[in-house]
């Protein structure tokens, strides 16, 4: 059975269905990417994983465990991270204590009204930790909306990492940003996949982005499983190169 | 400035000044209050008052959610302390801590119907839930005294031990009484702030989304932090039950909550001390202004208008950003 196990899911919006029959089935360690078209349901089919929306039809399996009907909160509990398009980040507070929040919801002290010393010197390592591997250390005590879009994109993904997550959910991590900020923000997800062995599922336009990074590639249509396969195979599929053709015709 | 703020930026050092310039204002208030034209009953209605609005602002400004029924809350320790002390005990920190669970009781329960609404439709429900219990207040002659209030108690002397506190009859006496009892809410409040619960709720505040999917149940987090602020603005109603000897229906009329909610919003909602400073404000512009005009309310209102149009962040808010540039 694959780590993450997405079973015919549906999702209809009244007349609308942005999801449709779609499958996907994720190995252990696996870094794949799913791209498509604008419109394609790419960001409805994340939806539907991270648990913002329970789909029409279908199930979802984590790691051995049937996730379909489960309210968000609960699957972050299991391992499941995600980050979004549009940065979702605590603006006021520092980029420590963005992270802080994750790390100390993920060592489940959540409703703790006071921490031992003890707690909090692993705390602190554990944030340093993440601000580290993020590149993140020198900004730590900045708030995050004092920092360059850039650098908040990374800060979201810190936040998702200091929950130990076992399935990283990255949406258009590179959204909205320049080449030399595109560039880093794919080595720090190469790193994260080849050095830290996390498991990825990563939605992506930048196509250069994509070939660089994904084992497996799933390709959407008008909300539809069009194709899957390495980077290959889908740079030499016809139906694939319609989609985008006809897009851009 | 985070020994003031709590507002979740811990990157300045902590900076103890302005927490001693506060205890030491408010530890010496019975003897500069008569000097400036004041009186002690004046300083414990500030506390009694910054305390329901800094209960209140546990709510709007760290956890980010609006209640315009807090009145109701405040009323509720109000009616309960009196009831108490009128029928149970002659215990005044007893009936003190019955009129404090009652407010926080009846919050626990009628949070968990409201926490799943959000913004206006949230207000909407804690007024609609409050009114009830103005209702209630207004209209239970046999048991509250209904329009009139309720009278017929007192506050007890206090027995410790062989020592006994006269805070019936000396007003210093039961100023510091209060003091205690805010000192230990606004302390209660104050770590659990910087706590990671509290944290919990600065990331509720600052995007539920991004807390929903960083493994925080929300619903059940503000309801903690609904819960926890009726109890806290429970004790502060209590206190001014004791204060007045006196319990009155329209302290928990929704034009009360709106009171309450100006005076955190002009003392500053993103600062821990804000609301007592709107709290001070309010009481003593009410008590010299209404003693010159009946129209007491529209100065206030002047001034509410001035603070939010040219210092959004409230009060204490605009001295801290002096204090830091």
């Amino acid at each position: 059975m694959s780590f993450l196990d997405v079973r015919n899911v549906t999702k209809a919006f009244g007349s609308l269905v942005a999801v449709r029959d779609v499958s996907l089935a994720v190995a252990k360690g696996e870094l794949r990417a799913v791209i498509g078209p604008n419109g394609a349901g790419k960001t409805t089919f994340f939806n539907l994983i991270s648990g913002f929306f329970p789909p029409s039809a279908g199930s979802i399996v984590f790691d051995g465990v049937d996730v379909t009907a489960m309210p968000a909160h609960r699957r972050v509990a299991l391992g499941m991270a995600r980050t979004f398009q549009i940065t979702e980040v605590f603006p006021e507070l520092t980029v420590a204590d963005n992270v802080r929040i994750g790390a100390e919801v993920a060592a489940g002290y959540r409703l703790r009204p006071w921490l031992g010393a003890a707690e909090r010197a692993a705390l602190r390592r554990r944030v340093e930790e993440v601000l580290t591997l993020c590149g993140l250390t020198g900004k730590a005590d900045r708030l995050v909306n004092e920092l360059a879009h850039g650098d908040q994109r990374v800060a979201e993904i810190a936040m998702a990492l200091a929950l130990k997550p076992r399935l990283l959910l990255l949406d258009e991590p590179t959204a909205g940003m320049g080449d030399q900020e595109t560039y880093e923000i794919t080595q720090l997800v190469r790193r994260l996949h080849r050095d830290s062995n996390f498991t990825i599922v990563l939605i992506e336009h930048d196509m250069r982005v994509v070939f660089h990074l994904a084992d497996r590639i799933t390709v959407l249509d008008q909300g539809r499983l069009l194709a899957e396969g390495t980077s290959e195979e889908i740079a030499a599929n016809e139906a694939v190169q319609a989609a985008y053709l006809g897009k851009a015709a | 400035m985070s020994a003031v703020t709590v507002a979740g930026t811990q990157r300045a050092t902590r900076n103890p000044l302005p927490l001693l310039v506060i205890w030491l204002v408010l530890l010496t208030a019975p003897y500069w209050l008569p000097l400036i034209g004041g009186y002690t009953a004046l300083g414990t209605r500030v506390l009694v008052l910054g305390l329901a609005a800094m209960s209140l602002n546990f709510l709007l400004g760290f956890t980010g959610v609006l209640s315009f029924g807090h009145a109701a809350y405040f009323g509720l320790g109000a009616y309960g302390t009196g009831l108490a002390l009128k029928f149970l005990t002659t215990s005044t920190p007893l009936a003190l801590i019955l009129g404090m669970l009652l407010g926080g009781i009846a919050g626990a329960i009628l949070g968990a119907l409201i926490v799943r609404r959000r913004g206006v439709y949230f207000a909407m429900v804690t007024i609609a839930f409050g009114q009830v219990f103005y209702y209630i207040a207004f209209r239970w002659n046999t048991l509250t005294g209904g329009d009139d209030g309720l009278r017929g108690f007192a506050r007890q002397p206090l027995h410790l031990g062989a020592l006994t506190i006269d805070i019936a009859g000396d007003q210093v006496a039961f100023y510091y009484f209060v003091l205690l009892c805010f000192a230990l809410a606004a302390g209660a409040m104050g770590f659990l702030l910087r706590s990671p619960f509290g944290r919990t709720l600065l990331a509720i505040r600052e995007n539920e989304r991004r807390a929903r999917f960083l493994g925080i149940p929300v619903e059940f987090h503000i309801w903690a932090a609904f819960t926890l602020s009726c109890f806290f603005i429970g004790l502060a109603g209590g206190l001014d039950a004791l204060l007045n000897n006196f319990a009155n229906p329209r302290e928990l009329h929704y034009s009360q909550s709106g009171d309450l909610v100006i005076m955190a919003v002009m003392g500053g909602m993103r600062t821990f001390w804000g609301p007592l400073l709107g709290g001070a404000v309010f009481v003593v512009l009410q008590d010299y202004v209404s003693s010159q005009t009946e129209n007491w309310m529209s100065f206030v209102g002047l001034l509410f208008v001035v603070v939010v149009l040219f210092f959004p962040r409230g009060l204490l808010g605009f001295l801290q950003r002096r204090g830091e540039a």
